[in-house]
């Protein structure tokens, strides 16, 4: 498959997005943030180091800075936006805002997105599975404690809904 | 301006000789770094995302071996029969980046970057892996040893995939370790990779970060060899560990850099071996 | 692990873990952060760096760059109408650099396009001759009198002494050392980021920008634009973390240059490494200093040498000097002093504000001497200290009395108090062993240690700065509206503001107004003050409005309103039955107040050191539990105890937040972070390379708050911010020492500091 890379399309939170006039080199996140008006995934490494601007692709959760977005298009592509619908907090969400897991919020909704990964997969993750799966996202205000709380709380939550 | 996303390895190879000199990209992990940072901008681009043929893994026809898809993620190599069969590689994909760098990467990149700290490469190079390279019209394999030839220099020749590697089933025992500064997330300031080869009695050492490309410390794996009995499991003496180590650090070549220096990288790949060989002897 | 205790109550007051307004908006990707602006017809702006620390410019040439298409303007130095340098104390930095470059990363030229990639093939198009000079990166050498002086201001920033009491006093027990610290970022998340949009005609811009001090900026970018301030109208922009990174402008005087160049909106952002060279670190120090003592292990004078290290130009050097200095002493009695400190300018990156401003320096170097002291004197870690520790009435080397509540003896004893963690066992998951995932240390090869820092904490500004905030309280039908121009970096001030309201004027409903320069200034979000400050200014504000509303009441009901206070939402007659509710009482009339809120004023010291320059302490203690892996020389920092001195807790999840939070930056600065400088180059401008510590490096935390009151306070709390991050950085230090039996002078720890 040979795409127009004048010209393609991306397939988030279940909507065609066309994009047009694309350099080539952008990220995901580029395209995401300034092409498509979904700037909730945040840029602040540019190199996969901290996790703000973490997606699901195809059912992984990657660093959307290191996807080239022309060659994701035909890919199924979750962000921060289509996690619920409009007006709507998931679980995790909640338990970040009852539990201190935000401050100045920065690298939240790549936690957000990495941990509803996890949980996804691992209905009742132990704490070093919790700390290993959000490694990869840096947070520099909270030094993590009420992350884990809220983790912890959106686990229980999920599971008395159960 | 192209961006080529063959779905088969076939229409891969053909893109690839159509346009030998284009980007190739597997999970994206070292080259959107570079194409983020400005040091390279690529004009024609083969993803390899969608080809599963190289997103796999597939015994020999004489179960002695395996090859491994170059496009499979570390993710996969964590755990199951991959990790059962290759413990160093799991081990080493476990360290690769975070979770998310390692649903993205994998060997192929690893050796395409041809990092000496990439963290997958002192295994290939302590089980002899093979490397499968694949172009529309042939395909050669050639010893890791060869392919890698310094510093982010490989032997990939324009046109060529890297499609798989093979790795021998060992009876023994292998591991990695690995120090970074941080608990998490860190690149290698120095790697090793110990295997034991029960049923040849031979035991191979391959470092990652204490030189241009990864290195084979085979001096001291014939010295070893020559003091111990490596059929057998048996501890080691203190004194001839230490000589071990001493002689593993001396066929290292580290530098300084801003991540450590040359006489803590050779005192770190000496303590790993070490350690490794013990572990391998009291398992 | 959490000891925070949630209050139970149904309305979100003082005292309550009140939730953030914002959280919403942040969790679910909506809260709009400076870097997320947009307008129409918007261009990028991009900023052209020097790669040397020290050359002389010969020529700038740009004629390929404007041929580029989408390029939209190109501006150097010729381009500034109005002052060509800023600064936040002295005004030494050039916007741009004209005819020398002080340092790598020193801005030269400024693009407009319209797109990123744009502007970066412009910045690559420029071409600028340089005439390399050797650069001086070495604080002692620059402060050498045949050192060539590299800006006209000199290389001595600022030179202070204090000296106190008897000169020639030999204790019994004398211990010294020398300890240095290296150079660390604040590496906040949401990268520099503002937007400007030019008024019609360019009269004058709008800027939305993420900053720690919105009135600062705008005197700042109104001179070097040669407009009147009230042309410069800044809006807060949403601010991913900040800890002292955004109190110097960076890239506000360029953006609305290229705004009113262009005409049409400008955004910029700069990437992580941009980051890296655009804002100031933290000072690198060196500090010599010795301690004599009695036999028992009372201090009985110190001796001390502080160099820190400003990098090319002065930012906030003299004040991070004078708190280094002035809190050398630590939380301890002294009566006897000599202290000399400098602030030097070298050809190094820029160095200012960052949480602890100064005292995280001095808090090593005498904590690292309490331990020699307590080794010295045959006495353990907590009994040295507890023999020392200050109190309230104590004089400072300063000569300055400490009138704060101190309770220094009671951090320590309840930090003690705390249970020790459980010891490794020899089964543990990789990942909660050193090395994590690496599987490079065994239990086997694990060593425990056990370390002590306590420290000293100014509040708020010093040295006579005439500090205040202000607020405005708007109460109309059950509903206030608040109104200031306080950041909020994500300490939580837009939390707290709405719980003082509640709490003094019985209402549920309060509303922020937006963040900006209409209204006057809040004072910068540092120095752990805007609880105390802005606080203060919303609680005059809500007060007054409350006297307003009192006697509305009062007169309608015919109660003297001497009689009225608030019950909960009502308000009640204390003498009587009467009772109305706050939304009907203020129905269909608005009440309006503003109220400014200063704090005593300070004096500067004099030329011996003298001088009441502070306002107000605080005080922590905290005991590091680490492992140490010491043939690798690798560390696991397993456990923070700590007791902090926090006046009064407003809300307890947001203050714990602000401990563990401090406590990682303290930790990263212990054991990894570092900009590693090689004759003036950043050699790590990266997150690959600067590593800041991830949720497995992340030790269990136990806090304790200490809740004494402070009567000076406006709500009885002390600033929270800067202590956590200050002596956690020695105690772990010092507990590596106990694993390892090393010397360890300097921070951050490497491993072949360790094991070679």
């Amino acid at each position: 498959m040979m795409p127009n890379t004048e010209i393609y399309n991306l397939r988030v939170n279940g909507k065609n997005h066309e994009v047009r006039d694309a350099w080539v080199g952008e990220s995901l996140l580029y395209v995401l943030r300034e092409r498509l008006g979904l700037p909730g995934s945040k840029g602040a490494c540019e190199q996969g180091e901290c996790g703000s601007c973490t997606v699901i692709m195809d059912g992984q959760a990657v660093c959307s800075c290191l996807v080239m977005a022309a060659t994701a298009i035909d890919a199924e592509i979750k962000t921060i936006e289509g996690l619920t619908p409009d007006g709507e907090l998931t679980e995790v969400q909640d338990a970040f805002i009852t539990e201190g897991g935000v401050q100045c919020g920065f690298c939240t909704p790549g936690l957000v997105v990495a941990i509803e990964h996890l949980l996804d997969n691992n209905q009742s993750p132990t704490e070093i599975e919790i700390k290993e799966a959000i490694s990869g996202n840096i947070c520099r205000c909270t030094g993590y404690g009420r992350i884990f709380e809220a983790v912890q709380t959106a686990v229980a939550t999920r599971r008395a809904a159960r | 301006m192209t961006v080529a996303i063959p779905q088969t390895l076939r229409e891969a190879l053909a893109f690839s000789s159509a346009n030998p000199n284009a980007q190739i990209i597997q999970g994206g992990t070292d080259l959107m770094v570079e194409i983020n940072f400005n040091h390279r901008k690529p004009t024609d681009v083969i993803a390899l995302r969608r080809v599963e043929e190289i997103r796999n893994y597939a015994y020999t026809a004489d179960k002695s071996k395996v090859i491994v898809g170059a496009g499979l993620p570390y993710q996969k190599m964590e755990h199951g029969e991959i990790a059962e069969l290759f413990p160093a590689l799991a081990q080493a994909a476990r360290t690769v980046g975070s979770p998310q760098i390692r649903a993205a990467g994998s060997i192929g990149g690893n050796l395409g970057t041809c990092s000496p700290a990439g963290d997958a490469l002192p295994v290939l190079s302590a089980l002899n892996a093979e490397v499968n390279l694949r172009t529309e019209t042939g395909s050669r394999d050639i010893s890791v040893h060869d392919f890698m030839i310094g510093v982010k220099r490989n032997d990939r020749k324009p046109g060529e995939l890297i499609i798989s590697v093979t790795l021998p089933i060992i009876q023994g025992w292998q591991g990695y370790a690995k120090v970074g500064v941080r608990n998490a997330m860190v690149i290698s300031v120095a790697s090793c990779c110990l295997v034991v080869d029960r049923k040849l009695g031979a035991i191979s050492v391959a470092l990652g970060a204490v030189g241009p490309t990864i290195i084979r410390c085979r001096e001291t794996e014939q010295w070893l060899a020559t003091q111990i009995d490596l059929k057998s499991i048996s501890a080691v003496a203190p004194n001839l560990l230490k000589e071990f180590g001493e002689r593993i650090a001396n066929e290292s070549k580290p530098i300084d850099d801003h991540r450590s220096t040359a006489a803590y990288r050779r005192h770190a790949v000496a303590t790993l071996s070490r350690r490794l060989l013990v572990r391998a002897n009291t398992k | 692990m959490s000891n925070a205790t949630k209050i139970s109550t149904n309305r979100d007051i003082l005292g309550a873990s009140a939730l953030r307004p914002d959280g919403a908006a942040k969790v679910s990707g909506k809260f709009e952060f400076s870097s997320d602006l947009h307008a129409e017809h918007m261009l990028w702006g991009a900023t052209l760096r020097s790669p040397h620390p020290f050359a002389r410019i010969i020529s700038i040439d740009f004629s390929a760059a404007y041929k580029i298409s989408g390029v939209e303007a190109i501006i150097t130095a010729q381009d500034v109408p109005g002052k060509k340098t800023y600064g936040l104390i002295a005004s030494d930095q050039p916007v741009f650099a004209s005819e020398i470059v002080r340092y790598v990363g020193e801005p030269i030229v400024a693009v407009a396009a319209d797109h990123p990639e744009t502007c970066r093939r412009a910045l690559a198009a420029i071409k600028v001759v340089y005439e390399v000079l050797t650069p001086i990166t070495d604080a002692e050498v620059a402060l050498l009198p045949q050192t060539l002086q590299i800006h006209p201001d000199g290389n001595l920033i600022r030179h202070q002494r204090i000296v106190t009491g008897d000169q020639d006093l030999q204790g019994d027990v004398i211990v010294e050392g020398t300890y240095e610290m290296g150079m660390q970022d604040q590496a906040f998340l949401g990268l520099e980021a503002a937007l400007a949009i030019p008024d019609s005609g360019g009269a004058g811009v709008e800027m939305y920008v993420a900053t720690q001090w919105l009135h600062e900026d705008q005197k700042q970018i109104a001179a070097c634009l040669n407009l009147p301030l009230d042309k410069i109208r800044l809006t807060l922009g949403g601010v991913g973390g900040a800890f002292g990174a955004r109190e110097d402008i960076s890239l506000q005087v360029h953006c609305a240059l290229l705004a009113l160049h262009t005409s049409r909106p400008i955004k910029m952002q700069y990437s992580r490494e941009e980051s890296f060279y655009g804002h100031v670190h933290r000072h690198p120090a060196k500090i010599w200093i010795r301690h004599h003592a009695t036999r028992s292990g009372v201090i009985q004078r110190i001796e001390s040498r502080m160099v820190f290290d400003g990098g090319a130009y002065a930012s906030t050097s003299s004040a991070v000097l004078i708190n280094g200095i002035t809190h050398i002493q630590g939380p301890y009695k002294c009566s006897n002093a000599t202290v000399d400190g400098f602030a030097v300018r070298t050809n190094n990156p820029p160095c200012g504000a960052m949480r602890g401003f100064g005292v995280v320096q001095a808090c090593y170097a005498h904590e690292s001497q309490m331990d020699k002291l307590a080794v010295a004197c045959g006495l353990s870690p907590v009994e040295v200290r507890l023999v020392n520790a200050m109190v309230t009435g104590d004089k400072l080397i300063t000569g300055q009395v400490v009138e704060s509540v101190a309770p220094v003896a009671r951090c320590i004893t309840e930090t003690d108090s705390i249970a020790m963690p459980a010891p490794l066992a020899h089964d543990a998951n990789a990942l909660e062993i050193v090395g994590g995932s690496g599987l490079t240390s065994l239990p086997h090869n694990i060593v425990r240690g056990v370390g002590w820092g306590v420290s000293i904490k100014n509040l708020m500004y010093s040295d006579s700065f005439d500090d205040f905030a202000t607020a405005r309280c708007r109460l109309q039908d059950g509903v206030v509206h608040l109104k200031y121009a306080t950041v909020e970096v994500g300490q939580g001030f837009v939390i707290l503001a709405p719980q003082i309201a509640r709490s003094v004027l019985g209402v549920d409903e309060v509303v922020i107004d937006p963040v900006d320069t209409r209204i006057g200034s809040a004072g910068s979000t540092s120095a752990s003050r805007q609880t105390w400050m802005s606080g203060g200014a919303v609680d005059g504000a809500c007060r007054l409005v409350r006297q307003r509303l009192f006697e509305h009441v009062g007169k309608l009901h015919d109660i003297d309103p001497l009689r009225l206070v608030i019950e909960d939402t009502d308000v009640v007659d204390m003498l009587g039955d009467f009772r109305i509710s706050v939304i009907e009482a203020s129905t269909g009339v608005l009440f309006e107040e503003t109220f400014e809120h200063h704090h005593r004023p300070t004096e500067e010291l004099d030329a011996n050191g003298q001088g009441n320059c502070h306002v107000a302490f605080a005080f922590v203690a905290h005991r590091a539990v680490v492992d140490v892996d010491v043939e690798l020389g690798l560390v696991k920092v397993i456990q923070i105890a700590t007791a902090q001195d926090v006046g009064r807790v407003l809300n307890p999840i947001a203050a714990l937040g602000q401990i563990e939070g401090g406590i990682a930056q303290g930790l990263g600065l212990a054991v990894m972070e570092e900009i590693v400088l090689d004759n003036g180059k950043m050699r790590n401008p990266s997150f690959t390379d600067y590593l800041l510590p991830t949720a497995l490096d992340a030790p269990e935390v136990v806090a304790i708050m200490i809740e004494e009151p402070e009567p000076q306070a406006p709500l009885g709390a002390k600033g929270i911010g800067e202590p956590p991050c200050i002596s956690v950085t020695p105690a772990i230090a010092a507990a590596i020492r106990n694993a390892t039996g090393r010397d360890l002078p300097r921070v951050p720890i490497r491993p072949q500091d360790i094991c070679l």
